[in-house]
């Protein structure tokens, strides 16, 4: 990849370390149970035929298509991702009843804003699942994502002045930081309380 | 008062829930002024309102085959709604049918060319 002149200065340069054999295996493991998994959910009978079928077409599958890398450096901590899924429930919650009264309100067009977040932890996970939890909320649409940056620009409906675009971005951050103590490694975490979501974010 | 007069209860709450807020993004998709605020509305409704609809349906049967079913679809439609919504989002974007006078600021517009530029040349084949 060329450098750009126009491209701003880079403070969180991608985690991207190449995948050991092990977290080749690891990833394989787990692809492979989630295909049966879907599988026997489908036939919805837990039988031994049911378990075998889904492993031979996660097998096929798997050879077929082989998945992308994803670094996966972290560990599912329970505690914390209890946390992020209420915390996103009740946000889903919230969202809903407020574009639904966005689109009630007679005599008003609803403002909204194009607004740049930029992630502390720029993998692909994170990225991806950051704007996955974005696009499931009313409200905010992932227009385009920066790998390189490992920026978010989300178009954000309802917004009508700066101070909320500017709240809008601190949120966005600790969605992040929810995913990340939820999902991340100890590094990645340790990027996160090195950069609490009040003072970043705001790109280049 | 037994549980399953509860379940059917908990079940036509959901439904009606649901279905209202199918109705919001219905109007919605008809009243908001252009299209990205309408992909809100279009892309939304599937999360909670089709979430609604699932739980409702599944107190309702309350057999193992069929809400098996149905955590698929709700677990597919969590998974694909986002990209449905950002692809289409993504080729509108940069057009003049999006009301530039209702943003109150457009941060994409500054990288919009280096971001495409980039996918071009990084794109794996």
């Amino acid at each position: 990849m060329s450098s750009d002149p126009m491209t701003p200065a880079e403070p969180n340069e991608p985690l991207r370390p190449a995948l050991s054999r092990t977290a080749r295996r690891r990833n394989q493991v787990i692809a492979v149970t989630a295909l049966v998994a879907v599988w026997v959910l489908l036939w919805g009978t837990l039988s031994w035929a049911n378990i075998i079928g889904g492993l031979v077409v996660a097998a096929v599958l798997l050879a077929v298509f082989p998945l992308p890398p994803v670094t996966f450096a972290g560990r599912i901590h329970p505690l914390p991702m209890l946390r992020f899924w209420l915390h996103f429930l009740r946000d889903l919650v919230v969202a809903s009843a407020q574009v639904a009264w966005l689109a009630m309100r007679v005599g008003h067009t609803p403002q909204s804003a194009i607004i740049a977040a930029r992630l502390r932890v720029n993998t692909d996970l994170n990225l991806t699942l950051t704007a996955e939890a974005l696009s499931l909320l009313p409200g905010s649409l992932i227009l385009e994502a920066d790998r390189r940056t490992g920026t978010l620009y989300i178009h954000v409906l309802g917004v009508t002045s700066r101070d909320e675009v500017e709240r809008f971005r601190r949120g966005v951050l600790e969605l992040e930081a929810r995913i990340v103590e939820a999902i991340g490694s100890p590094e990645e975490l340790r990027r996160i309380r090195e950069n609490p979501a009040d003072r970043e974010g705001v790109p280049a | 008062m037994n549980l399953d007069v509860v379940f059917d209860v908990v079940a036509s709450i959901c439904l009606v829930a649901g279905a209202l807020l199918s109705l919001a993004a219905g109007v919605a998709l008809v009243r908001f002024p252009d299209l990205l605020t309408r992909m809100h509305a279009a892309a939304k409704p599937q999360v909670l309102g089709l979430l609604l609809v699932l739980v409702g349906c599944a107190l309702r049967l309350r057999t193992g085959v069929d809400i098996t079913t149905l955590v698929l679809v709700g677990a597919f439609s969590l998974a694909t709604a986002p990209v449905a919504a950002h692809m289409v989002g993504r080729v509108a974007y940069p057009h003049e049918d999006i009301r530039t006078d209702l943003l109150v600021t457009d941060e994409l517009a500054a990288h919009l060319d280096r971001v495409a530029d980039e996918r071009e040349h990084s794109a794996p084949a």
